[in-house]
């Protein structure tokens, strides 16, 4: 069970073509990533509207082929 | 979802104002990112309850679609979901925690 950083990446510009995405693989399984977005969809929005965002756009995979991504999301200042 | 976890899920976190689902327990937590959220909490001194989502898959699945999110640990303040280990962890280190929860009513040390 894991996704390589590039499919993260891709998903998440899918669904938010703004965005700036950088994504750290914590522990080089392939499991436990950290990602940062920017994106101007994130305006306005609580945190936990934020990441969920990020999660409807990895449709489904968060929590189970991907098991942990520390998310840090912000609109753009 | 069968009604029960609903119902289960929605009675435990009107009843407990600090409601964490997680993995494991406060005393032996089974992830690394529960742990955190229940070091943050009993550091700033906030009473809070647990379940533990290892011991009922109903409740495991549950629970994520309770909130939409996919992840345990889940905080719950005042029946409302704050979330998971990264967002406590960030309102701790910004002190927003601690205002939410001055804010909510819920007793606790002021953060470090």
């Amino acid at each position: 069970m894991a996704m390589p950083a590039g499919e993260i990446e891709a998903l998440i510009k899918a669904a938010l073509p703004d965005a700036q995405v950088t994504i750290e693989d914590l522990a080089g399984d392939g499991d436990h990533y950290a990602a940062t977005v920017v994106s101007a969809a994130f305006a306005g929005k609580s945190r936990v509207q934020q990441h969920q965002i990020v999660y409807a756009a990895l449709r489904g995979r968060m929590g189970g082929e991907l098991h942990a991504l520390a998310l840090q999301t912000s609109a753009p200042v | 979802m069968t009604g029960t976890v609903t119902e289960r899920i929605q009675t435990e976190i009107t009843e407990n104002p600090v409601m964490l689902y997680m993995k494991g327990t406060a005393m032996f937590p089974q992830c690394g990112f529960s742990a955190r959220v229940v070091q943050i909490l009993t550091h700033m001194g906030v009473p809070f309850k647990t379940a533990n989502v290892l011991e009922d898959p109903a409740l495991r699945e549950g629970i994520k679609q309770f909130s939409n999110w996919p992840t345990v640990p889940q905080l719950y303040v005042k029946g409302e979901f704050v979330g998971g280990c990264d967002i406590v962890t960030e309102m701790f280190q910004s002190g927003e925690l601690a205002t939410m929860l001055t804010e909510k009513g819920v007793p606790h040390e002021a953060a470090a």
